[in-house]
């Protein structure tokens, strides 16, 4: 009978396995460019096209000294943020057979969503800097400097953090990559219902009504100050709000999702 | 002794369907115990069970000395596992693979640097450890599945059906690489399997489960002695079949007779002397015997002693 080698093996920690886990996510980000640049190409195409078409005929129904490119800029920069997740190669985990080896580890259950959510920080991150580059080249100007525009960044990124945990929970509750994709069409009602295309002031009807309680609304408006008119507390402190409060939601959809996903049922 | 794995009545249902039905389990330190079954048999669902993937729906089990409802923690220290699919990420190189397993059961990183080299000689595939997973064949992903679950050096490896389509070559690895981890760091493993010479081969002991129960253990030789030291099958033709059972109880010294199709399987102490007498009572009966042949018995004749069915048919179920 022979002596049992003893297991090397002890509990990480919480943020031990965090890091483990962003850092796999991260790697993979980069892996899975072609997952990336789509997101990037969609809003600038966009914010090109609605300047071109919409310029003029936006400008010319508006008091004189409306600057309709500083009014898209935000717009483009949520298109690109928004959705961007490691939900689809989370199903593939489902699939694989990869995710039920991370749960035979001791590894902390919550940081297998929070680890992929880190990643999702940078890449959203990283996107809506080239965004906001070519809203530089084209001639838009912040009234608050560079650091309106890293508050812009800011606020970008944390509109797109807080909608990925919808791609997640659908992803941890369905298993399905299909369901997953068809996730940005959640966005559509935020993205539309709002004053993507003319202020607030010039909606009329449902749709105004609409645009009040979305929560977009009120993160372009915070947006848009930067640009347009400078620091501005309280439209700030609306916009992170905005964004918080989607994020509530979409966090505790997503751990939900994640507790269903591993628990032994 | 110490039991590295134990499983008090074990049960497991899927809404009507009770995939494992009173499992009990007593497997010392050190032993390599064969689950041998066929398809859908209950053994992967006793292995989720026990790997802490699934909680059983009544009974009790603890693996290393810890439950493996209370104490999942602890059990998952101490367990590696290889699923019976390789549960690999194909976006990652093999390296990547064994590193994150390291990390994931805290090992430093000079811990993770020497295991990794070490496991190396296991997944021996050269410098495709660099490349990504997604490039290997099945044999080395089966291996680096094997590796990874070994990166933490386990107490106790539970394999589920690990050389399940592999070529000839890569099973022999495997099973050369399950008897040196026996071996020499004395790791307890529980070994699930369809293949009957594979639980032969390598089980210290062998657990055979049928729709959910256990339903023959014992030392392979124990199992195979139970129902005789030689087997001798006897082809008729299929409607003559149930004579000659008939016929064969007459004959004395004959530990079993089972009519099955055409061919009536009979265990004997002594073949040697058995085939005259076997042959003169069937005769007898006016039965024309196609051929007679005899053999030592094999696990999957135990298989159709204690559930009435080979293994290979109830796959084709």
């Amino acid at each position: 009978m022979n002596v049992s080698t003893p297991a090397l093996a002890r509990r990480a920690g919480f943020l031990h396995d965090l890091v483990s886990v962003a850092r796999r996510a991260l790697r993979l980000s980069i892996r899975d460019k072609e997952a990336i640049i789509p997101g990037l190409m969609v809003p600038l195409f966009f914010l090109i096209v609605n300047i071109g078409s919409l310029q003029t005929f936006v400008e010319g129904n508006l008091p004189p000294g409306f600057d309709f490119k500083g009014f898209q800029l935000p717009v483009s920069i949520i298109f690109a943020v928004t959705g961007i997740s490691r939900a689809g190669s989370l199903v593939i985990d489902i699939q694989d057979g990869y995710l039920d080896r991370l749960l035979l580890t001791p590894v902390n259950r919550a940081t297998l969503l929070l680890g992929c959510m880190i990643a999702d920080f940078a890449v959203v991150a990283l996107l809506a800097v080239p965004v906001l580059i070519l809203g530089l080249i084209i001639g838009i100007s912040f009234k608050t400097g560079i650091l309106g525009m890293l508050m812009f960044i800011a606020l970008a990124v944390a509109w797109g953090l807080a909608f990925t945990g919808f791609p997640y929970a659908i992803a941890l509750k369905t298993g399905n990559p299909i369901a997953v994709n068809n996730a940005f069409l959640l966005f559509f009602p935020f993205a539309f219902l709002t004053t993507a295309y003319v202020p607030q002031e010039q909606m009329t009807g449902w749709l105004a009504t609409a645009a009040d309680y979305n929560p977009v609304t009120y993160l372009l408006a915070g947006m848009r100050t930067l640009i347009l008119q400078g620091w501005d507390a309280a439209a700030l402190g609306q916009a992170f709000l905005a964004s918080g409060i989607v994020g509530a939601i979409s966090f505790t959809l997503a751990f939900t999702a994640l507790r269903g996903r591993v628990h032994r049922k | 002794m110490t039991h590295a794995i134990t499983a008090n009545n074990l049960v497991r249902a899927f809404g009507d369907n009770v995939a494992v039905n009173g499992v009990n389990l007593a497997i010392k330190q050190g032993e390599i115990y064969g689950f041998l079954g066929p398809n859908g048999a209950g053994k992967s669902t006793t292995v989720r069970m026990l790997t802490t993937l699934l909680n059983p729906t009544s009974g009790s089990a603890t693996v290393a000395g810890f439950d493996i409802v209370s104490e999942t923690e602890n059990v998952r220290l101490r367990i590696g596992v290889a699923l019976q699919d390789a549960a690999l990420d194909m976006k990652q190189t093999g390296r990547e693979i064994l590193d994150m397993q390291g990390r994931l059961y805290g090992l430093t990183a000079s811990q993770r640097a020497e295991r990794i080299e070490h496991l190396l000689g296991l997944v021996n595939i050269g410098s495709a450890i660099d490349d990504l997973v997604s490039t290997y064949s099945g044999g080395m992903k089966r291996r680096l599945d094997l590796a990874a679950s070994l990166v933490h050096q386990p107490e106790v490896l539970f394999l589920d059906e690990p050389t399940t389509g592999l070529d000839p070559v890569s099973r022999a690895a495997v099973w050369a690489e399950v008897r040196k981890l026996n071996t020499d760091m004395g790791m307890t493993i529980f070994l699930t399997t369809q293949y009957l010479e594979e639980a032969d081969e390598l089980a210290d002991r062998v657990g055979i489960i049928a729709k959910g129960r256990i339903v023959a253990e014992g030392t392979p030789a124990e199992l195979k002695r139970s129902i005789g030291a030689d087997v001798i099958i006897a082809k008729v033709s299929a409607s003559d079949a149930e004579k000659a059972a008939q016929a064969l109880h007459a004959v004395p010294g004959l530990d079993h007779i089972e009519a099955k199709g055409e061919s009536i399987v009979i265990g004997v102490t002594n073949g040697g002397s058995a085939l005259s007498p076997i042959a003169v009572a069937l005769s007898s009966a006016g039965i024309t015997v196609n051929e007679l042949t005899m053999r030592t018995p094999t696990l999957d004749d135990v298989f159709l002693e204690t559930t009435g069915t080979r293994m290979q048919q109830e796959d084709a179920q």
